[in-house]
């Protein structure tokens, strides 16, 4: 049966599509602009129907650690948040990454430092792609652009995540958190019996249940010459995903001369900005990059061979731009073009920039 | 007789249980832990719920509580499991569940979740080692350090104007709703283990029967970090960690009158 | 077709729930839309307002800097609108407790005495429905039936008595407006 389609934001058809993708758990604490995730969770009561546990805790720190137990067990769980909350939870993170633990993360991005503001915001891509806690990790960091994407993107991540026994990002912001949109949501899947799920995650420490040995999750191993074999694991494990795992959108670049990177939100502006340069004769095209970890590399070096020059916009000082210059590598200027602390460009701003940046030259 | 003569099933007058593995212990000798570790281990054989139960270790001396206690783990970050267990339980609700924590851990960088453990009533058993002191670090000040006691960083004695006070987090979750039973033991005697195992299992029980969080406290001796040969350390233990940390049961939702009339005596 | 709308007002005026309704409408109708809150705690006794995007296109932005309709239910919102509608747009707006007329002369403005209409009719609660009817008597950005659809399938089955108040308030607004030369 085909779901109809229907207006809601963001935030709500996270929710949805959390339940509907047969997750077992969410375990979350209140922030703007992502409250509204928690709040339809409680309002759909999953646990009288698919048997999913909604639990609020007392911190976002608490939280992140139940989805690190909950992962340890195996199970399909996850949590949400805004960037002051997935700073507190970067602890978790990589005890969860240096576990190898299957979990989504959702962080409704909004302006900082600090407490910051309460307004849209992608000034934590570094934190999102580079680590932000402790040690060699990555998660793997999917970039949602509409409501549509924010239904569709939880089950692509929780396949991603037990794929690779990896933490997967959402990485929004606070505009496609709020804003509504027409979305078609997923169909329920069921969630996974327990004999399923032991049989998927053989690792799992769902008590021993007949296996004749005990399973345990630890991240602790004192001996460098292990961690360090470990280390290695994982950094074999990040190379497979930056292999098979990139996802972008391009828009309007066959014929580009130009191109601006933008992700989520932005991207979108992009568009907008593109419409009114091509209105002018410029042909300018917009690469969006799904995925922020793995980045595309390769298709940024390819466009590189093309293009004259590249915009990228970000509503940041600059972060994902250094990405792209690592890969240009000075073959064609990159330029950058930004707004802070809860300001968003607008399509006009970016294409002034564009103009005054790369035409001019 | 020759050795083999004696090593026969028939001669056997103690017998370690399956339910603990066969790694030597990396604890000190004159150590709690090991004894607590061997009545946890003990009553998961007596109750058959090997297969069925999952716990959390902790940061702290105990950290590898895991490679003795022979049940599926979860290792938490510092302070975090109770968090862990009440995830745990809740998703798989037909498993007991347990966290075994120091004082550093429960009481000091786990308080929070420790208090909305408790209070949210998660049908979870906490193990709570209170030896007054960091071990594993190397000896320095808990909450749980009494007052003029020395430690790595209060050299001079534990001063409570700058330090606080000792913090009997026993009786401070006592009022919280959500708890069923608090109760405060040691293992130092043999009596004392034997109660001890008593609790345990009553605080298993608890768990699956839903009534709310069991927290045992095991108030304990630390003779390498109280710089103590190990009997020595037990006396003082006796003589000041019971004067502060004193044994008995502290709430049991089942017995109400004895509850208040030991609230009364304090 | 492409409509680019603001509406603005007080937070409490059904600015957010006003816009809702057309964009569910225009969901309905087979459009694309987008709706796109200023949110907040601006929401709360401050100003409100929310931008809705019809199109039959995909939507690239859902934020803009100009406006193809303008809506203001109070004063602060036409200090900060006006300037942000299109040449050749619309601007709409209640009279009630403004204290300065739209200047441009660029632009077509109207008037929905709104407020008045809803508290001499006793009908308070549909006050945004009367401003919406105003609107779609000037653009009919989407059909009244598909309003119409939308409020049926978006209030609960209790609350289906209302719907002919509503439907009212709809043809109302657009009796009472009045086009300002």
């Amino acid at each position: 049966m085909k779901e109809e389609a229907r207006l809601m934001k963001g935030n709500e058809a996270f929710a949805h599509a959390a339940i509907r993708c047969g997750a077992d758990g969410y375990f979350g604490y209140p922030i703007t602009p992502q409250s509204e995730v928690m709040e339809t969770l409680q309002i759909l009561k999953p646990w009288e129907t698919t048997g999913m546990v909604v639990l609020q805790a007392e911190s976002e720190v608490s939280a992140i650690n139940m989805v690190y137990a909950g992962a340890s067990c195996g199970k399909m769980v996850l949590t949400s948040s805004s960037s002051p909350g997935v700073s507190l939870k970067q602890e978790g993170i990589s005890y969860i990454a240096a576990g190898e633990l299957p979990c989504l993360i959702l962080n409704c991005m909004r302006g900082g430092p600090g407490l910051g503001t309460i307004q849209p915001s992608q000034a934590d891509y570094f934190q999102s792609v580079k680590g932000g806690g402790h040690g060699d990790y990555h998660m793997i960091v999917l970039a949602p652009c509409s409501v549509q994407e924010m239904a569709d993107f939880p089950s692509l991540a929780f396949e991603l995540a037990f794929k690779y026994r990896n933490p997967v990002l959402m990485l929004t912001d606070g505009v496609v958190g709020q804003m509504m949109e027409k979305v078609v949501l997923p169909e329920q899947k069921p969630r996974r019996t327990m004999e399923e799920v032991v049989k998927q995650c053989p690792w799992a420490t769902t008590g021993r249940m007949g296996r004749g040995n005990s399973n345990v999750m630890t991240t602790l191993e004192l001996v460098p010459e292990k961690m360090e074999d470990r280390n290695t694991l994982l950094q074999k494990k990040y190379k497979l995903i930056e292999e098979n795992e990139v996802r972008v959108e391009e828009y309007h670049l066959d014929d580009a001369e130009y191109a601006m990177v933008a992700f989520g939100s932005t991207a979108r502006i992009c568009k907008s900005a593109c419409e009114i340069l091509r209105a002018e004769g410029i042909k300018v095209g917009v690469l969006r990059p799904i995925t922020l970890f793995p980045f595309p590399k390769k298709q940024i070096s390819d466009l590189a061979k093309k293009v004259k020059g590249f915009l990228t916009v970000e509503m940041s000082a600059g972060q994902m731009v250094e990405d792209v210059r690592l890969v240009v590598n000075g073959a064609k200027p990159v330029e950058f073009y930004g707004r802070q602390g809860g300001m968003i460009p607008t399509a006009e701003e970016i294409a002034e920039s564009f103009k005054a940046q790369l035409l001019k030259k | 007789m020759t050795r083999e003569e004696i090593i026969k099933p028939e001669n056997l007058v103690y017998g370690k249980t399956k339910v603990l593995t066969d790694n030597i212990m990396h604890y000190c000798p004159g150590c709690s832990h090991g004894v607590i570790h061997k009545i946890i281990a003990e009553v998961i054989e007596e109750m058959g719920i090997q297969d069925q139960t999952v716990g959390v270790a902790p940061v702290g001396c105990s950290v590898f509580a895991y490679n003795y206690i022979d049940v599926d783990f979860q290792e938490a970050a510092h302070g975090r499991a109770p968090a862990l267990a009440t995830a745990i339980k809740r998703l798989m609700p037909d498993k007991y569940v347990f966290t075994y924590q120091g004082d550093g851990d429960l009481a000091a960088i786990g308080t929070a979740e420790t208090v909305h453990a408790c209070n949210r009533g998660e049908n979870i058993v906490i193990f709570f080692v209170n030896n007054g002191i960091y071990g594993m670090t190397g000896g320095q000040m808990a909450p749980t350090t009494l007052e003029g006691m020395k430690t790595a960083t209060c050299p001079y004695g534990r001063n409570t104007d700058l330090y606080g006070f000792p913090l009997r987090i026993s009786e401070l979750l006592e009022r919280v709703d959500g708890t069923c039973y608090i109760t405060r033991q040691s293992v130092h005697k043999v009596a004392n283990i034997l109660k001890a195992k008593k609790a345990i299992r009553k605080a298993f029980e608890n768990s699956m029967a839903g009534k709310g969080t069991s927290v045992i406290e095991f108030v304990s001796a630390c003779n390498t970090g109280w710089k103590m040969t190990p009997i020595k350390a037990n006396e003082w233990m006796e003589e000041h960690m019971f004067a502060k940390y004193p044994l008995g049961d502290i709430k049991d939702t089942e017995k109400k009158h004895y509850v208040e009339n030991n609230i009364n005596a304090r | 077709m492409k409509r680019e709308i603001v509406i603005a007002g007080f937070g409490g005026q059904g600015v957010l729930s006003m816009g809702k309704t057309l964009a569910y409408a225009g969901l309905l109708q087979g459009k694309e839309v987008t709706w796109m809150p200023a949110y907040g705690p601006e929401q709360r006794g401050g100003t409100a307002n929310v931008t809705v995007i019809v199109s039959d296109e995909p939507i690239s932005s859902p934020l803009l800097q100009k406006y193809d309709i303008v809506v203001v239910l109070n004063q602060p919102s036409m200090d900060k609108f006006e300037s942000k509608v299109k040449p050749g747009g619309v601007l709409l707006y209640d009279p009630n407790g403004m204290t300065r007329k739209p200047e441009r002369k660029d632009i077509r403005v109207f008037e929905v005495p709104a407020t008045k209409t809803a508290e001499e009719g006793g009908q308070q609660k549909v006050f945004n429905m009367i401003v919406l009817g105003g609107l779609l008597k000037i653009d009919q950005v989407v059909e009244n039936e598909f309003v119409m659809l939308g409020l049926k399938k978006s209030l609960p089955e209790r609350h289906h008595h209302l719907l002919p108040a509503n439907e009212a308030a709809l043809l109302k607004g657009g009796e009472i407006l009045k086009e300002i030369k």
